[in-house]
């Protein structure tokens, strides 16, 4: 059952391959089963590379043990789903989905955050060019009140999640999109850039005041990283 | 003296259906006499640095401070803003208040009870005698005391983003206890008694424990206040109706 949940799961199923990870093993018990074991990824730039916006300390923290947590959560909910199937106990299996949404998605979510981010000294901030500002431009009417509107997503989250600038596929147009908690974005939509929302990706630096985070994210956006996402999409 | 059950009874009308009974009784104006704009933050009844080591002065400076102080603020605001709508009989920006207002008031409600069931560590209200009937109900229930300590630290643990544990007492004649948890700043409405709570939004412990909030978890433990937890669950707080 975990290969077929990974085949209907596309999201899922790019972040692990993604992180080069979908290989088979039969290291489990009943050995006739395939699946695909997440790992956590290298960030592509030192934990203290965005700092002053995002302080080493939480680039390391957020890393190393919140994303390696989801990892794990994932890795072992997809572990729980197949000894579920292999003993043909689908209710069991069924269980672990709320599980399989939180840590996937949250391996999924930081996937993408960390390569949308960049110091500020390479690619990181400034402003989109070429198509996707059109599409900014065509979309919001400019990149300033996109930015605007992003925040504001930001900001009327009530508890832990995120923003996301998205295509939605049907469309061809471009949103805002907020999730809760971890769940990922899936549907017609794909993400192009996330901001994480939770209070772990700026309370050590910002604490209660996240509209400053909010601020500061700006100036390590990757908009090479969005602009090769969009042009993918 | 701010009315907390006032925030109850008005949590309790947020239901579309009622909206509309409201309006037509002439419940607007009642609501300003309700003096819904009042809404303040409680004092502590204690110093932030009071729950040390086991919650960070710095901590609960910020998260009273700051956080609570954001839920009133906000709440104040949206209840100005639904008397408004009312009176301007605008449905619809009444129904868009309805979440601003759950989540405000829901935090503001949470945190008062918060405060009130935490106590410095090893002072008399920190003692597990404090709450003989309590504690007796809590056996009858879960088999014993560790059991439930067990089954309440799971329950916050397995809570996904941000959100509160609580120990409840069910309403009605039953009245049997029950461990729940609420996401984001969802407060216990519709009768059921609280009888103490557990804050796990990250903010509040994550200056002192980081990711490892199973140490929080474990903490708690030695700064709840057990006698305010035996006057909620015999009824004999007055903090619902004057706090």
């Amino acid at each position: 059952m975990s290969s077929t949940l990974l085949r209907t799961t596309p999201a899922l199923r790019g972040a692990l391959r993604a992180s080069g990870a979908l290989k088979a093993t039969g290291a489990l018990s009943s050995a006739s089963f395939v699946r695909g074991k997440a790992t956590l990824p290298d960030l592509p730039y030192d934990y203290g590379a965005l700092e002053p916006y995002i302080s080493g300390k939480i680039m390391e923290l957020h890393h190393k043990k919140h994303h390696q947590t989801y990892v794990n959560g994932l890795n072992s909910a997809l572990e729980t789903i197949a000894e579920a199937e292999g003993k043909g106990d689908l209710s069991k299996a069924a269980s672990v989905a709320p599980l399989l949404n939180f840590h996937g998605g949250g391996h999924i979510n930081h996937s993408l955050f960390w390569e949308n981010l960049a110091p500020a000294s390479r690619e990181g901030g400034g402003e989109p060019d070429g198509a996707l500002k059109k599409a900014i431009d065509s979309d919001f009417g400019s990149f300033d009140t996109f930015r605007k509107q992003m925040n504001t997503a930001l900001a009327g989250i009530q508890g832990s999640g995120w923003a996301w600038l998205v295509k939605d596929k049907s469309a061809g147009t471009l949103n805002l999109v907020t999730r809760a908690n971890q769940d990922p974005v899936t549907g017609p939509y794909v993400p192009l850039v996330g901001i994480d929302a939770w209070e772990h990706a700026y309370y050590l630096q910002y604490e209660n005041r996240k509209a400053e985070y909010f601020e500061a994210i700006w100036n390590v956006i990757n908009w090479k990283t969005v602009a090769a996402r969009f042009e993918k999409s | 003296m701010v009315s907390l059950n006032t925030v109850w009874q008005y949590l309790a009308l947020q239901s579309p259906l009622q909206l509309h009974s409201t309006m037509m009784s002439g419940d607007s104006f009642n609501l300003i006499k309700m003096g819904v704009t009042t809404f303040a933050l409680p004092a502590l009844p204690y110093a932030y640095d009071a729950l040390e080591p086991h919650i960070s002065a710095q901590i609960m400076e910020l998260h009273h401070g700051k956080h609570h102080q954001t839920y009133v603020t906000n709440l104040n605001k949206a209840l100005e803003s639904h008397i408004a709508a009312v009176a301007a009989g605008d449905v619809a920006a009444q129904i868009a208040l309805q979440q601003v207002i759950k989540f405000n008031g829901g935090g503001h409600i949470n945190h008062s009870l918060f405060w009130q069931n935490l106590a410095p560590a090893g002072s008399d209200e920190t003692k597990l005698e404090q709450a003989k009937e309590l504690v007796a109900a809590i056996e009858r229930t879960w088999g014993g005391f560790d059991t439930f300590k067990n089954a309440f630290s799971t329950a916050l643990l397995e809570i996904q983003g941000s959100g509160w544990g609580w120990l409840t007492r069910e309403a009605g004649s039953g009245g049997g206890l029950r461990i729940v948890t609420t996401k984001d700043q969802d407060p216990v409405v519709g009768g059921d008694v609280v009888i103490f709570g557990v804050d796990m939004w990250e903010h509040a412990y994550y200056l002192q424990y980081m990711n490892g909030k199973a140490a929080y978890v474990e903490n708690i433990w030695n700064v709840i206040n057990w006698k305010t937890a035996e006057d909620r669950f015999l009824g004999r707080s007055e903090e619902k109706n004057e706090l």
